[in-house]
């Protein structure tokens, strides 16, 4: 076989099936965090981001994916400024999710 | 001694001899758990000439109620009926049985001296007595009236709402209303027998044998000790009750007022102060009236006087906690004057969660020399209202003055927006971070464009050089006649930003500034009675169609005089007023900037 230069990805297998009690009773709290159309305007305004690799469309994104790990971690240089809110054009309020988000993952020992 | 005494006297003076019991135990204990701070203010100040300010301030809130008048006559009316009233006939019934008793007598003798005085010989003035007594009885049952028919429609005493209390409150409240109509009873029933009665009590006591007959009027001189029986009943209950229920207050305020004016404030953690605090609130409700969430929203379970009655029982839920925007507006209603915002930020605290060392990114920032110059922090949300900072740009050039923005691509934050959600480590890193920055730039001046940065470094930073608002700056400016605007005729409505009015008391410096430049309209509310624009960073708890709802009223307010532009001096204000209203939206900064003369 001649060898274009491209190769197929190998199958990747994400597990969706997990534990959704954490996103259930972050939305019970925060129930616009339903309406996000992960457009990253909370990312691109972040001050936080402006010194780190810090960054609440990434930390949304797999948190609904129930992807858990190192969440807790990703999440401490958030300085809670709330620029993020201001500018969602959803209005999602991203410093109650900061808040609760870093609470759910403590209380579940996530 | 003994004709002084009959049974009924013992739930009375059982019921006073516990509460002071009690109370003394608590305030005891309480004062024990004060932090060093406040000890050490104690300690120092404790027999200091501020004891003489204090019992002034203590007989004009305790008794008169001269904050609650200023809400409403009615209201303090009723509350100043029922304090003062229940005073003047303790002290006018001692000074009464001393004068008709020679010598010693016991302690409860003034509390029913109509019974234990029925046979003694008249003294003087014995008919003025019993014509003052009686007035302050009718004194104290018209406020009584007015209390009892405030829980059935609050409007009479020109409250919109008023507080739901719990079944031990009103169990409470009941034996403080029966005290009096049977004090009435009792007394009128010994008037009828004796004729020593004064105008209310004896004419009742003349009713009771004109209209019954005489078998039952007999009957009521039988029953006579019964209904004193019932009276001290109802005073043993009261007392016995009181320091478990609301009217704790009664006794605590005074403790609390002498207190403050030693200099004695909240802390960040919870202290025995904070159960002074907590028990010198009457739950009377006023603060639920101007809460925007209550008016905007009809939310009726979060404001203070819920807060700090679920704290002083001990079962806060955080949905009550997270739920307030900490606009102070209940502060400044607050006729007890407590520090309310303060406390709802202690039950805030995230404990565990409160991780140190978050913010090791920012040290890379490296201190810059600002010899001479004035060191300017524009705040996080001014990144998002850049007009502001170059306004403000354009204004130092104008003055002459050079500057150096502190935070002109990196920001930090100041820290409050963590403090407010009980992030007190986090919010010491950051502050560590800027302070060292400002101190090692030996700059002359702090000004600030945003007024949180600006509460924050007021209150929560130490900074050795002086600390000013972008308002103050200008109005300072102007004085010095650095700089000089054109007036323009322009119609302006100013919305007092709540961290940067309530939090400062900063009302005078944009007013001053803005009269210069254009024409400034009054408004319905303004100053310490301003409207929140609902998007104060305190709440959490609620969502953005909220927020508008709350901004709207706002913006109704703003809005009745029809002026040509609304003038703010907040960034986050003016983001959120901007969205909801055709008029332009400009903070003061790009108002003078667009007026300056050259």
């Amino acid at each position: 076989m001649i060898d274009f230069g491209y190769q197929i990805n190998k199958g990747r297998t994400i597990n969706l099936d997990v534990d959704r009690a954490p996103l259930k009773e972050l939305e019970k709290v925060v129930p616009s965090f339903q309406s996000c159309i992960r457009c990253g305007s909370c990312t691109a305004t972040c001050s936080a981001a402006q010194f780190t690799d810090f960054n609440i469309r990434k930390i949304h994104t797999k948190f609904s994916a129930g992807l858990h790990d190192e969440l807790a971690e990703m999440l401490k240089p958030c300085m809670l400024c709330g620029k993020c809110t201001l500018v969602c054009p959803r209005g999602v309020n991203l410093r109650a999710l900061v808040v609760n988000l870093r609470k759910i993952l403590k209380e579940k020992e996530l | 001694m003994t004709q002084y005494f009959n049974p009924f006297v013992i739930p009375f003076t059982v019921g006073v001899l516990l509460l002071f019991g009690i109370c003394v135990f608590k305030w005891v204990r309480w004062v024990r758990q004060f932090d060093r701070l406040q000890r050490t203010l104690l300690r120092k100040n404790i027999l200091s000439w501020k004891f003489i300010p204090a019992i002034w301030e203590v007989v004009f809130e305790v008794l008169f109620h001269r904050k609650v008048f200023k809400r409403s006559f009615v209201l303090g009316y009723m509350h100043t009926s029922i304090a003062l009233g229940w005073f003047l006939l303790i002290v006018v019934g001692a000074i009464e049985a001393s004068t008709a008793i020679a010598g010693s007598h016991p302690l409860w003798v003034p509390i029913f001296f109509k019974y234990f005085g029925k046979e003694l010989p008249h003294f003087q003035g014995e008919l003025f007595f019993n014509f003052l007594m009686d007035l302050l009885l009718c004194f104290v049952l018209s406020g009584l009236l007015l209390a009892m028919s405030k829980r059935i429609y609050s409007q009479v005493v020109g409250m919109k709402k008023a507080t739901k209390h719990v079944l031990f409150d009103k169990f409470t409240m009941i034996s403080l209303w029966l005290i009096f109509p049977l004090r009435l009873i009792a007394e009128s029933v010994t008037a009828n027998r004796y004729h020593n009665g004064g105008f209310l009590t004896q004419s009742l006591g003349e009713l009771i044998r004109n209209i019954f007959p005489i078998v039952s009027q007999n009957a009521f001189w039988y029953f006579e000790t019964t209904w004193w029986l019932f009276y001290s009943l109802a005073l043993g209950i009261f007392f016995t009750a009181m320091p478990f229920s609301r009217y704790m207050h009664i006794l605590t305020e005074p403790f609390l007022i002498y207190f403050r004016r030693l200099g004695i404030k909240e802390d960040n953690k919870p202290t025995g102060f904070t159960k002074f605090e907590l028990s010198a609130c009457s739950r009377c409700g006023i603060c639920i009236d101007n809460c925007p969430l209550f008016k905007e929203l009809n939310i009726t379970d979060v404001q203070s006087v819920y807060l700090l009655r679920e704290i002083r029982y001990k079962r806060l839920k955080e949905e009550i906690a997270n739920n307030c925007l900490m606009c102070d507006r209940c502060v400044v209603d607050c006729p007890v004057g407590l520090e309310l915002t303060k406390i709802r930020r202690q039950t805030r605290y995230k404990k565990e969660l409160d991780t140190a060392g978050n913010y090791k990114y920012v040290d890379d920032i490296q201190p810059f020399n600002a010899i001479g110059r004035v060191a300017y922090y524009s705040g996080c949300m001014s990144h998002l209202t850049p007009g502001i900072a170059q306004a403000m740009y354009h204004i130092f050039e104008a003055a002459g003055q050079k500057y150096w923005h502190i935070d002109a691509e990196k920001t930090i934050c100041c820290g409050r927006p963590l403090l407010q959600q009980g992030f007190e480590q986090q919010a010491t890193d950051l502050r560590r971070k800027n302070t060292a920055l400002i101190r090692e730039s030996n700059a002359t001046m702090l000004v600030t464009s945003c007024p949180i940065c600006y509460q924050s470094f007021k209150k929560e930073y130490k900074l050795n050089i002086p600390v000013m608002h972008h308002t103050e700056y200008i109005d300072k400016c102007l004085k010095e006649k650095k700089i000089s605007i054109e007036k323009q005729d322009l119609k302006v409505a100013y919305h007092d930003p709540c961290e940067l009015g309530r939090g400062c008391g900063v009302y005078k410096a944009p007013r001053n500034v803005l009269k210069k430049a254009v024409k400034l309209v009054s408004l319905k509310n303004e100053k310490d009675k301003s409207l929140c624009c609902g998007f104060n960073l305190g709440n959490t708890a609620i969502e953005k169609e909220d927020q508008k709802k709350i901004r709207d009223a706002a913006l109704q307010n703003l809005l009745r005089k029809k002026p040509d532009i609304i003038a703010t001096a907040c960034p986050m204000c003016k983001k959120a007023l901007m969205h909801g209203v055709d008029n332009q939206v400009k903070d003061v900064a790009e108002i003078v900037s667009e007026n300056l003369q050259k």
